[in-house]
Formats: C-alpha cells, sequence, structure tokens
C-alpha cells in the first residue's frame, strides 16, 4: 500500500458562479500545495512532518482562512487557532487565541511535544511562541483586505459568518445573529497515511468572521474539528458550533471502529446523514490508504493523491 | 416516564493519606450537593437546570477545585473553565481562562444560550460575563490558603523527582512518612489536588444532561486549557447518556473520553456500566481518570482507573451512594 494526502481550503457555499480572478489563486494554490505534500511523502517524511509543512503552506497563503489571510473577529483583530494530532501515539496539541505568531500550526506542534500539556490560549499560547523561538510578526502581516470587507459586510447584515459570503445584498437581509445557513468556508486542513499505515491531522484557522472575540471553534477540539488515531486521520471545516456537537472527526473514526465501516463509507455517513446540511466537511485517510472528501455544503477547496498517482484538485461536487 | 438519576463527583484520584476530617468533609458536601439535584428532580426541574444547579454548588464550596478553591497557575492565579451540554438537542457552552466569574458553570450555559458561539475563552469571555452582568470578585476570592501551599509543593516536586514529600499545608493530623509513589499528572498524588467537579443528570423525561467545571492542573502554564472544557472530552451528553469525566485532562483529550462512553453505547449496543468499564479499561492508556455516567432509562454509574474518586450517585427508585474509594 502507498502513502495517501488530503488536504482543503474550507467548506461553505461556495457560489457556482464564483468569478475565476477568486477561484483560479486558490485552486492553483491547492495544486502546488499538494505538490508539496507529496514531494515530502516521497522523500519518505513522516505524515506529522507533512501535515504541519503542508498546513503552514496553507497558512502562509492569504487566500484561505488560516494565518495569512485569517478572518477577523467583531473587533477587527486575528485569533488563530490550530491543532495536531499523531495517529499512532494520539499525542496532540493544540492553541487559540493566537495573534502575532507566522505559523499556529508550528505552535500547536510545539505545544504537543514542549509541553506536559495537550491546549495552550491567548496570552499563554503567545508567551510559549516567544519561549520557543518561534516566528512572531505584528499582527497587521495577517490582516488582508478581502478580510476586512468580509468583516464590514457581516456587520451591516449583523451576523456572523464564515468567510465565503456572496456579496450582502440589503433586499435580502436575514435576520440571524447565529452562524447558520450562511456558510462559507472557513479553516485549513490536511490529513496523511504513509505507506507504512502511520497517520497525521493538522488544521488551522481564524474562525468566523465577526466572531466574538474570545470565541473558540471546533478547530482546536479534539475529536470535532482534528482527530487521528489508528485507524483514520480527519480535519473537518465547515460550521464549527456544529462540528464540535457532532464531534465529527472523532465520530467518523468511531464508525470505523466499532461498526466496521470502511472510510469513504463512514465519512459519508457522518457527513450526509448525521451533520446538518450545509455545516460540515472534511478530508480524511485511512490507515489502509484510503481517501475520501465529502462535504455537505455547496463546495470545498480540497486537493488529494495517492502514491499510485491518482491526484484530484477541486471545489465543487464532481 | 423513567427514574430520574443524579450523580456527582469531586475529582478523581486522592491521596491515600487523606486525614479522614478531609474524607469526611468532602462526603458531606457531595451529600449536600446530592440531596440539592434531588430536590430539585422531585420538583420536576429539567437535567438541564439540575446539573448547573449542582455544579454551581460545588463551585461556591472550597473543598473541590473549582469556582472558589481551584488549582493555581504557575503564577499563582486562578483560570477556571467549565462546559456543560443539554442531551436533547445537544446544545452545548464552554468557558476557559475564567478569573472573575463567581460560578463558571452559569457562564458556559449563558454562552450555550446567550451566545451565536459554543466557546468563549479569556478576556473574550470576561466580557461576556460583563455583558450578562453574572456575579463577579476579585481573583482572590477563589484562592485558598491551602492551595497557596499547595502551589508551593508542587513547584518544589516539579524540580525534584521522585521526592514524594509529605503534605504540611492543612494536613496537620498526617504524620506518616509514607514512600507512595502514586503520581497523576507528573505530581506526586498529595500535591495533586482534588480535580474537577461534575453532575450529570437524567430527568424523569429521560433527558439527559451533564456539566462540568474546574481550576485545571496545579501549577499549570498560563493560558493550559484541560479537558473539562471540551465536548467530547471531559463533557457530554446526548440522547442516550450524559457524561462527566475528571483526572488527568490531557488523557482525557487524547481519549476522547465522554463522547467515547456515548459511542459505545450506540455503535456498539453496549449498556451504561458496560460503555463506562469499556473506556476505563481501553481508552485511557496510561492515563488516569475517572467518569461518573446517566443513561436516559433512568441508570447510573461510575468508574475510575486511579486511587480513589469522589462521587455520590442516586436514582428515584431511593438508591443513594456517597465514596471515596474502590
Amino acid at each position: 500500500m502507498g502513502w495517501a494526502i488530503a488536504l482543503h481550503g474550507g467548506a461553505g457555499a461556495i457560489p457556482v458562479d464564483l468569478p475565476p480572478e477568486r477561484l483560479e489563486p486558490r485552486e492553483a494554490a491547492l495544486r502546488r500545495i499538494l505538490q508539496i505534500g507529496v514531494s515530502a511523502l516521497n522523500a519518505r517524511c513522516s505524515p506529522l512532518d507533512v501535515v504541519e509543512l503542508v498546513v503552514r503552506e496553507l497558512e502562509n497563503c492569504p487566500h484561505f482562512n488560516a494565518g495569512k489571510g485569517s478572518v477577523l473577529t467583531t473587533n477587527g483583530t486575528v485569533e488563530m487557532e490550530a491543532c495536531i494530532m499523531d495517529g499512532n501515539s494520539k499525542r496532540c496539541g493544540a492553541v487559540s487565541g493566537v495573534s502575532t505568531v507566522v505559523n499556529p500550526i508550528s505552535l500547536a506542534r510545539q505545544v504537543m511535544e514542549k509541553t506536559p500539556h495537550i491546549y495552550l490560549a491567548f496570552d499563554g499560547a503567545e508567551a510559549f511562541a516567544r519561549e520557543q523561538g518561534l516566528e512572531t510578526i505584528d499582527e497587521s502581516h495577517f490582516i488582508t483586505t478581502e478580510n476586512i470587507e468580509r468583516l464590514k459586510q457581516a456587520k451591516e447584515a449583523n451576523r456572523v459568518q464564515q468567510d465565503y459570503t456572496p456579496p450582502f445584498k440589503p433586499e435580502d437581509k436575514k435576520e440571524t445573529p447565529v452562524p447558520d445557513g450562511d456558510s462559507k468556508l472557513g479553516t485549513v486542513g490536511c490529513v496523511a497515511v504513509d505507506s507504512l499505515g502511520n497517520l497525521a491531522a493538522a488544521t488551522s484557522t481564524g474562525g468566523l468572521v465577526n466572531k466574538m472575540v474570545g470565541r473558540i471553534g471546533d478547530t482546536p477540539i479534539i475529536g470535532a474539528g482534528t482527530y487521528a488515531n489508528k485507524f483514520c486521520a480527519i480535519s473537518a471545516t465547515g460550521i464549527g458550533e456544529a462540528i464540535i456537537r457532532e464531534t465529527v472527526a472523532r465520530d467518523v473514526a468511531a464508525v470505523m471502529e466499532y461498526k466496521g465501516l470502511g472510510l469513504k463509507e463512514a465519512a459519508d455517513y457522518i457527513v450526509h446523514q448525521v451533520s446538518p446540511k450545509g455545516t460540515t466537511g472534511l478530508v480524511a485517510v485511512s490507515s489502509t490508504g484510503e481517501v475520501a472528501m465529502p462535504f455537505n455544503t455547496t463546495g470545498m477547496f480540497r486537493a488529494c493523491a495517492t502514491e499510485d498517482g491518482f491526484t484530484e484538485v477541486a471545489t465543487w461536487a464532481i | 416516564m423513567v427514574g430520574w438519576a443524579i450523580a456527582v463527583h469531586g475529582g478523581a484520584g486522592v491521596d491515600p493519606n487523606l486525614p479522614t476530617d478531609r474524607q469526611e468533609q468532602a462526603k458531606l458536601l457531595l451529600t449536600r450537593c446530592l440531596n440539592l439535584g434531588i430536590s430539585a428532580l422531585r420538583s420536576s426541574a429539567s437535567a438541564i437546570d439540575v446539573v448547573e444547579l449542582v455544579v454551581r454548588e460545588l463551585e461556591t464550596d472550597p473543598i473541590f477545585n473549582s469556582g472558589r478553591g481551584s488549582a493555581l497557575t504557575e503564577n499563582g492565579t486562578v483560570e477556571m473553565e467549565a462546559s456543560i451540554m443539554d442531551g436533547s438537542g445537544r446544545k452545548c457552552g464552554a468557558v476557559s481562562g475564567l478569573t472573575s466569574v463567581k460560578n463558571p458553570v452559569s457562564l458556559a450555559r449563558l454562552v450555550m444560550d446567550k451566545s451565536p458561539h459554543s466557546y468563549l475563552a479569556f478576556s473574550g469571555a470576561e466580557n461576556f460575563a460583563k455583558q450578562m452582568g453574572v456575579e463577579r470578585m476579585e481573583n482572590d476570592y477563589f484562592i485558598t490558603e491551602d492551595n497557596v501551599g499547595m502551589l508551593k509543593q508542587a513547584k518544589e516536586a516539579n524540580s525534584i523527582l521522585f521526592d514524594y514529600r509529605i503534605p504540611t499545608s492543612g494536613y496537620e493530623s498526617c504524620g506518616v512518612g509514607v514512600e507512595s509513589p502514586i503520581t497523576m499528572n507528573g505530581l506526586p498524588i498529595s500535591v495533586y489536588a482534588p480535580e474537577t467537579v461534575g453532575c450529570v443528570v437524567v430527568d424523569s423525561q429521560g433527558r439527559c444532561a451533564a456539566a462540568t467545571s474546574t481550576g485545571g492542573l496545579m501549577n499549570k502554564k498560563v493560558g493550559r486549557i484541560g479537558d473539562s472544557p471540551l465536548i467530547g472530552a471531559g463533557t457530554y451528553a446526548c440522547d442516550v447518556c450524559g457524561v462527566s469525566c475528571t483526572g488527568e485532562g490531557e488523557a482525557i483529550i487524547r481519549g476522547t473520553v465522554a463522547r467515547e462512553v456515548a459511542a459505545v453505547m450506540e455503535y456498539k449496543g453496549l449498556g451504561l456500566q458496560a460503555a463506562v468499564d469499556f473506556v476505563i479499561k481501553e481508552r485511557l492508556d496510561d492515563g488516569k481518570a475517572g467518569v461518573i455516567a446517566v443513561s436516559e432509562k433512568g441508570e447510573v454509574a461510575y468508574g475510575f482507573n486511579c486511587v480513589g474518586m469522589f462521587r455520590g450517585c442516586a436514582t428515584e427508585d431511593g438508591f443513594m451512594e456517597v465514596g471515596i474509594w474502590e
């Protein structure tokens, strides 16, 4: 059996008439970053190193809602979160409320490897980053004009949204202070398995547009947005509150383990039968090299590859 | 209609040398909290209201590690966290990094009911608390002398490997020099400090709920979040059960323990006690923890793989038990 890798740049109501100038840079980035992951796997890097590497690239890319390009809180600030998990040992690391660390996923990895804890947040996470000598930068580095615009729209509509809302039209103003239905994308993630069946998962995000300061989503919650054990590795994306409630990532693995379903069946079951429509997408790989990328939203920016040469980069349903 | 059932805990991992008067105090508190819950259940309160009510009582009392009496960070401050989940509908709320909120579980409930989110932390959570007008206190209200002493010992223990020290603060009657190597989370059991509190309830409508609250690990790094506020790890409730965990937070997170109990019931068809036993035995790896749980059928169960767990449980048919050891 060969290696397999899958990555995402967020699931949501990505409109099918998305203008090419907004679609192409994202698909090009996914292609490029997929190749980086593929090269690393071919070079026999561990899946844990691969998922971190790939998510760092996704964080550095301003087109996705993580690292640079993170969506903004209601105060116009950036509060990033990330999580990484190693399938064999189930060791994991998570961070929330990070505002100056260039690569939150690497900070999450440091929490996993350099502390007796799993999860550090806000000031404590920022202080730890400095202790560890991770690259930090002024918060303005992460803020893009697109996101300033998204925040403005969201405030006008008085809603909390993921970052992919089509421009707001006053005539269809809905009164929803709750993040629902208006699902757009959020989060980036990567899962990988090597030819020995070692698994790892990593997820990173800026969260929801116009979120309350201090809001934590599903990404850093083990079992919700991120999970890996010896059966599979999962990274989820969508509406955090729903993913937490459904313990999405853990449930895919649980259904495989306890009901004997294969990866695709398990992932489809959780996404299409259990999670509310419009809330969830995920990428998954199994210890036997299978890949699944189901979503119940309009689209999900995604890419995958397996060692036998199969690759796919897509946004909507194929 | 089922019979209601309730369980409470005040932490897993208890010093076997804990003086008897402390043990009695703890049992009295557990009994009082159970009775509070039982009265509410007899007046047909819903499970979600009862778990909040009971955990508030546990937070307010300084004996256990939550609210007043919380364990201290490495800086000697208090950072509290809590979560609550309503099994019917699986709405949930969680908070972390609280420094002024008298009852963290109530703020978690407000996050669930009055905010568009599920989890708020640190200054964002404190701001929300101000907006909601919940009762707030100075940070030193939460800090007890006992815990100041424990922090000192924890710091010493962290720099001295395997040097078991006889606790001095608040343990005047303990004079035995025991060489017990029991440790939890890297600390000798004497300074590990009783952890976390929690409550699970199934009401007479068969609705389950769960809530957990804690100050976290003694001498934790500022900003460290444990299992208690993480849905699926320390707390979980759904149609079939309500679960609250306590013990080594990292092990509980890694094992997604609370969700696991429900998952093996749902996907493997195990009954409540069998599910609790399975998870304790198979899903903690080398970790030490305890679990309390109720099912929609009115059953109550608990389990732990460490030395002792402060707990109490009761069912409508008159069964009631409060205990610490096996």
